[in-house]
């Protein structure tokens, strides 16, 4: 018994770890698929869990708090398009830069605002969000097998974790089933054939920027003011390049995507399991080197011991109108 | 967008005078950082310049800091010319530190400056095959040194941290750091050589490294411009495809660079360790190396555009740290948000005022050349 329910609290982390990657890859996704390279998401991610973490403490509902860090991973997203559509400037680097300013402004700002440690406030009940539990989760509960699934792995989750894997299939749908999708990936693929067809290249880039946006900040929201109940320095700590990784290796496409989203969570929940405990045969393995485990996965996933990852065929080249 | 004629844009317009607009917009941008902390922008900037020229030991803060930010800088601009984003120097320099420090203290027998050149290569050579997994990765499976680079950053300080707590840390100490190198291997210091002349001053970390800055920049400026790797390497960045129509190889090229990149960071820690620490303190590249990428994209991925702009990072560093004593709203947190907005500026909005600049110089020019 104490073997299945180990089982059911790893599954369990699993999910709610892989959270705000399944966020993030889904946003990069839009992007990408639009032909514009997003290693901000880190930033975006870094910058929404500020927002609505300060938000949710000043306005007293984290929804509103939510709202807010949609506003400004837009924002940012905006800047990333302003400079790297409009503007052509690199777009590496301009995700470089954002990625920079946002670990340092959120930091100053939190520590301006509430002391040097660079933390906001912890969030009470009303400012945060909640698990949710499940209908009928605790009767249920007795049941064997189905209690287990019920009401301890897939019962007491964040909303986030809820919302999050309700996002993959809907982002397959929008991608891959809808005339919006078929456009989006044209862009991405071949932006001249696009614009031959009459289709404005860079509106299509900022939609698909402006989408990514609104999903990253969820990620961020969920890290604030769901599993932690304020905003600590540098939070996300390379996420948005796992879940960047998540995508790369699940090829751009929602479903491989999340697979590759688990599959980290799966690894950062086993991490954090290993800590401590005597393995046979090899003992305790130091702390730091387990934590290390995600990141070397990140390296061997994009190793891509399961073929070549090739990447939307425009992606990275500014688009420029032929005249 | 305007276009102009590339060719008849003098040097200082594309080279001094679009570079000093988009830099007075960021710091414009950064003042209003400022602002929004509740802190007296006009103020800050008087301390900043206080901080980093105001006195005599200030300046050599300035210029310890600018040493360190040539060589981060040379190092994302020798990756950059190969296209490539090399944003592993933190890692890079943390790795390149167990370098100096395994060298100087296995070959203590060996004269101190036979010592010292062991170490500069030791530096080199770790921080290089740090670099050499990415580099690999990229050129033969493709899985881009962004992603790799910062992963190896994460890895390496988990190593580094792993390594000072359990296997070489000094026992004798609480702290995460080694022992202490012996007396004599310490890099001769700016105090000391101002104490020749019979200047008294106060202790700052500046030391002869500086001079190493230099010419590792020189190094660099005869490599990529000066030899057939440098040559080819530019080439590979420039346009692949054509670089393989000519018989170069990218494979080759782009581990090259990368590794010549990861052995630049590396360098940092002769700064660091020999220097400055003496052993190896947890977390002593504290963000060098990402400043290294807003001074080479600064200063143009040249030497002679990366000195000032290392300068200019010292300066920002040193003069920092006077504001964040003074200033207790601002913590050095805003002085890496003002990194952001430089490289914001100065590298992906390069494009933002240049057709304009660019235009209306030429146009004045036409007009004398008629006149």
């Amino acid at each position: 018994m104490e073997f299945l329910s180990d089982i059911a609290s790893l599954i369990n982390s699993t999910l709610r770890i892989s959270t705000p990657l399944v966020f993030a890859a889904m946003a990069g996704i839009f992007a990408e698929r639009s032909g514009v390279i997003d290693f901000s998401l880190e930033g975006k991610m870094l910058m929404a869990a500020f927002v609505a973490a300060v938000g949710s403490y000043f306005l007293g509902n984290p929804w509103l708090g939510l709202l807010l860090a949609i506003i400004a991973c837009v924002s940012l997203s905006m800047l990333h398009g302003f400079a790297s559509v409009t503007y052509k400037g690199d777009q590496v680097v301009s995700c470089v830069a954002i990625n920079i300013l946002i670990i340092g402004l959120t930091t100053a700002l939190a520590a301006a605002w509430f002391g040097q440690a660079g933390l906001t406030p912890t969030l009470n009940e009303d400012q945060r969000f909640l698990e949710v539990t499940l209908p009928f989760a605790d009767s249920l509960r007795d049941i064997p097998i189905v209690g287990i699934i019920y009401s301890d792995i897939l019962s007491g989750h964040y909303v986030f974790v809820y919302l999050a894997y309700l996002t993959v299939p809907l982002v397959f749908w929008v991608v891959f089933k809808t005339s919006f999708g078929l456009r989006l990936r044209a862009v991405g693929e071949n932006p001249s054939a696009v614009d031959t067809a009459g289709i404005n290249v860079f509106s299509m880039r900022y939609k698909a920027l402006a989408i990514n946006g609104v999903l990253i900040a969820f990620a961020g929201a969920h890290l604030s003011t769901a599993v932690n109940a304020n905003f600590f320095r540098e939070m996300s700590a390379g996420r948005g390049y796992l879940a960047l990784a998540a995508m790369i290796f699940g090829k751009w496409h929602p479903k491989t995507a999340l697979i590759a989203c688990l599959l980290f969570g799966f690894t950062d929940a086993l991490q954090i399991r290993l800590q401590g405990v005597e393995l046979p045969a090899i003992g305790e393995i130091p702390v730091q080197l387990i934590q290390a485990l995600p990141y070397v996965l990140t390296v061997v996933l994009l190793a891509g011991f399961v073929g070549k990852a090739i990447a939307p065929n425009a992606i990275g080249q500014p688009y420029i109108k032929e005249r | 967008m305007a276009t102009v004629d590339k060719s008849k844009v003098p040097w200082w317009v594309s080279n001094l005078i679009v570079p000093l607009v988009n830099l007075t917009l960021a710091l414009f941008v950064s003042g209003i950082f400022i602002f929004i902390a509740g802190e007296n922008p006009y103020e800050a900037v008087r301390l900043i310049i206080y901080g980093s020229f105001g006195y005599i030991e200030g300046f050599a803060y300035t210029l310890y800091y600018t040493t360190n930010f040539i060589f981060t800088g040379l190092a994302f601009a020798v990756a950059f010319h190969c296209r490539l984003f090399n944003i592993g120097g933190e890692g890079q320099a943390y790795i390149g530190g167990l370098g100096v420090f395994l060298v100087a203290i296995n070959f203590s027998f060996l004269p101190v400056p036979i010592v010292w050149l062991l170490s500069i290569a030791g530096a080199f050579a770790f921080g290089a095959a740090w670099a050499f997994i990415p580099a690999y990765l990229q050129a033969t499976r493709g899985s881009h040194v962004v992603i790799t680079t910062i992963m190896f950053n994460f890895i390496a300080a988990s190593l580094m941290v792993f390594l000072l707590v359990d296997v070489i840390r000094d026992t004798a100490q609480m702290g995460p750091h080694t022992v202490a190198l012996p007396k004599e291997q310490w890099l001769p210091n700016f105090k000391d050589f101002a104490a020749l002349f019979g200047i008294k001053i106060r202790y700052s970390p500046l030391n002869i490294s500086f001079l190493l800055a230099i010419a590792a920049s020189v190094f660099v400026w005869f490599l990529v411009w000066k030899t057939r790797w440098g040559y080819e390497m530019r080439a590979v960045g420039h346009n692949t495809q054509a670089a393989i129509y000519a018989g170069i190889s990218p494979y080759k090229n782009i581990i090259i660079a990368m590794c010549i990149s990861g052995g630049l960071a590396g360098l940092l820690a002769v700064n660091e360790v020999l220097g400055v620490h003496h052993k190896i303190v947890a977390g002593f590249p504290a963000g060098y190396g990402f400043t290294g990428i807003a001074v080479a994209l600064m200063g143009r991925n040249h030497p002679i555009g990366i000195f000032p702009a290392a300068f200019l990072f010292g300066i920002l560093y040193q003069g920092g740290s006077e504001v964040t004593f003074d200033m207790p709203n601002i913590t050095r947190y805003m002085f890496v948000a003002v990194q952001g907005v430089i490289i914001l500026f100065s590298g992906a909005l390069e494009n933002l005022f240049r057709p304009q600049i660019e235009n209306f110089f030429v146009n004045r020019l036409n007009l004398k050349a008629k006149a």
